[in-house]
């Protein structure tokens, strides 16, 4: 979909942005352009859409050479966002976010439901949000419109340089989330830039590494924290990697069912023979639709009072797409040390460990000496 | 509303002083201009105010707006020093100076007042231009705009409040520069506070100062609404977030 052969960018006073880097992106894939301040990651992705003339080498899109056709035409079918949003603050959300179907002449009502159609897909209203300005827009939903215009006029290719990169931590993740589910629907190609490994590895299927303007490793995220080519690599992504390497994995890889779980209505003294019975001294307590309530523990259990009394209500709960790491640290926060999994409407669906942690990356170990 | 209401207590001010020095028909040995000549005295002036301006628009933005342009930034400085220092200099100053090397007469006077007119125009619409985000840009040409589309679409939409007030203030001095102009022969109601002074009678002075002085003030009032109207609603909003800050 998108490839890059030999590419260099020489500046005027002979600085060497980019050296030969040659890549493909393909079809579908999210390749994320990694390196510290001044390796050449934003340049490389600035020479796709020719923002930037390349100095040598080639660049196509779609099997074109890009030099072979008018910039603007080519621009307009590849989506770009940026950490600085700019959005046109004279301008309503609803023209911002189609300002590419507007210079594509689409029909008035194409572009509004067009528009319409975009906000429901990075979840905002609509009929509240699409005739405000964006200066009437907080900064988490100034960069959503940013998304959803750089999706405006559908392109299958986008470019996005730190989109994320200017929000506060909690509304990135939250972001990061949302887009990672976007594309999954979408299943765009996308060109995106970073120099968070944090980001790069949650949410890239392949990361490209640059140093000094050369092209370092390009490979899948695990590769990389597994694998690091060299010791600028294993430097960049960091000691740690081991823990960053949780992050690839979903609670719901490694949950598992729990050993014992017991309806709210049973007898305590059931109970407590069915936990000797299992040989576990916990339990999950659930209602008839399989609602999670709560926690019990084989000291509490108490023949005079019944279940509902004596639980332990959940401090922290998962859902099967939490990230391991995510999940590890609020395991270290509450207090059982067992994560339970619940589904959206707070069904039980399964529970998680230290144990079952510490098997993957014992898993993870083996393989990478194995490798 | 106040302000419409101290602005009309004004402008009734200021005519009604015109006409009743214009009724005193002669003070002492001095004839008063009559009315047809007032008229035709303001008349003047306006046409002398219109074709500076008219002109300093026509070159000025141009001018501000390509002097933002990578293509000339060598230039730019240069160009922005001498708006910027031009300003300084006092109207009655450069009257005189432009009188000495053009010469006298209403030509003279409108290409002295156009050069002068121009210096806030390309100021800020330079200025105008310069103080557009770079991302909103860079995310205009990423998206496919050409050159002229972020321009027309882009840059002067956003600059254009901003330009606007620079014709405003250009105009308001351009009625008080076209006024000491009547020095040099240009003719419009400058004439009679000219004439005034020499012959020290103040009502003359009066009769072209105080129809002078409304001519500013409308014409003040006129472009101050028309910037209001220019200003796109997403920009007001945004200045009135800044404000509360």
């Amino acid at each position: 979909m998108i490839k890059l052969e030999n590419v260099w960018k020489v500046y005027a006073d002979g600085t060497e942005a980019v050296k030969d880097v040659s890549l493909e992106i393909n079809e579908g894939e999210f390749c994320i352009f990694l390196g510290p301040s001044g390796c050449g990651k934003t340049t490389s992705l600035k020479m796709i859409n020719r923002l930037i003339p390349l100095s040598r080498g080639k660049i196509y899109v779609n099997g074109v050479d890009t030099m072979k056709l008018n910039p603007n035409m080519l621009r307009r079918d590849i989506g770009y966002a940026i950490q600085n949003i700019g959005l046109f603050p004279h301008l309503t959300v609803e023209e911002n976010i189609a300002t590419v179907p507007r210079l594509k002449k689409w029909p008035k009502a194409k572009q509004r439901s067009r528009a319409e159609e975009l906000l429901h897909l990075v979840g905002m209203d609509p009929a509240t949000f699409i005739d405000r300005y964006p200066s009437e827009l907080s900064g988490g939903q100034q960069q959503r419109i940013g998304v959803a215009r750089c999706l405006g006029a559908d392109p299958p290719i986008l470019l996005m340089d730190e989109p994320f990169g200017a929000i506060d931590p909690i509304t990135r993740t939250k972001l990061q989330d949302e887009f990672l589910k976007i594309q999954a629907k979408i299943k765009k190609t996308i060109a995106f830039v970073t120099h968070d490994i944090h980001e790069a590895i949650k949410m890239g299927d392949r990361i490209a590494l640059m140093k000094n303007g050369e092209l370092i490793q390009y490979t899948d995220p695990t590769t990389l924290l597994q694998q690091p080519k060299d010791k600028f690599v294993r430097d960049f992504v960091g000691a740690d990697r081991t823990l960053k390497s949780l992050q690839l994995s979903r609670v719901r890889d490694v949950m598992r069912q729990p050993p014992l779980t017991v309806k709210v209505e049973e007898e305590p003294g059931q109970v407590k023979a069915r936990m000797q019975q299992e040989g576990t001294t916990w339990s999950m307590l659930t209602d008839q639709d399989n609602h999670f309530l709560g926690w019990i523990t084989s000291e509490d259990l108490d023949p005079t009072r019944s279940l509902r009394e004596i639980m332990k209500p959940p401090t922290v709960t998962a859902v099967p797409e939490t990230p391991l790491n995510d999940a590890l640290s609020m395991m270290l926060s509450s207090t059982i040390g067992t994560l339970s999994v619940l589904d959206e409407d707070g069904r039980l669906l399964g529970v998680l460990s230290f144990d079952m942690i510490r098997e993957v990356l014992g898993e993870q170990e083996t393989g990478r000496k194995g490798g | 509303m106040s302000k419409t209401i101290i602005l009309i207590i004004l402008l009734v001010l200021l005519l009604g002083v015109t006409v009743w020095m214009t009724a005193l028909g002669e003070v002492g040995i001095f004839k008063m201009a009559p009315p047809g000549k007032v008229l035709r005295s303001t008349l003047r002036h306006v046409q002398i105010v219109g074709a500076a301006e008219a002109l300093a628009i026509l070159v000025g933005i141009p001018v501000g707006f390509f002097a933002t342009r990578r293509a000339l930034r060598y230039v730019s400085p240069v160009l922005v020093g001498i708006a910027n220092v031009g300003q300084t200099i006092p109207t009655l100053a450069f009257i005189g100076i432009a009188g000495a090397v053009l010469g006298m007469g209403y030509q003279a006077a409108v290409v002295a007042l156009f050069i002068y007119a121009m210096l806030p125009i390309i100021r800020n619409t330079y200025a105008g231009i310069r103080s557009v985000d770079p991302a909103v840009i860079e995310a205009a040409r990423g998206m496919g705009m050409s050159r002229w589309q972020v321009t027309w679409k882009v840059e002067l939409p956003l600059a254009r409040p901003v330009i606007i007030a620079g014709i405003r203030t250009s105009t308001v001095v351009n009625v008080g520069t076209a006024a000491v102009a009547g020095m040099i022969g240009a003719g419009g109601l400058g004439e009679l506070i000219v004439t005034g002074i020499a012959v020290r009678v103040m009502q003359l002075t009066i009769q072209g100062a105080a129809p002078t002085a409304a001519l500013a003030i409308i014409l003040d009032a006129a472009l101050g609404g028309l910037e209001e109207a220019v200003t796109p609603r997403g920009l007001k909003i945004l200045k009135e977030k800044q404000w509360q800050q």
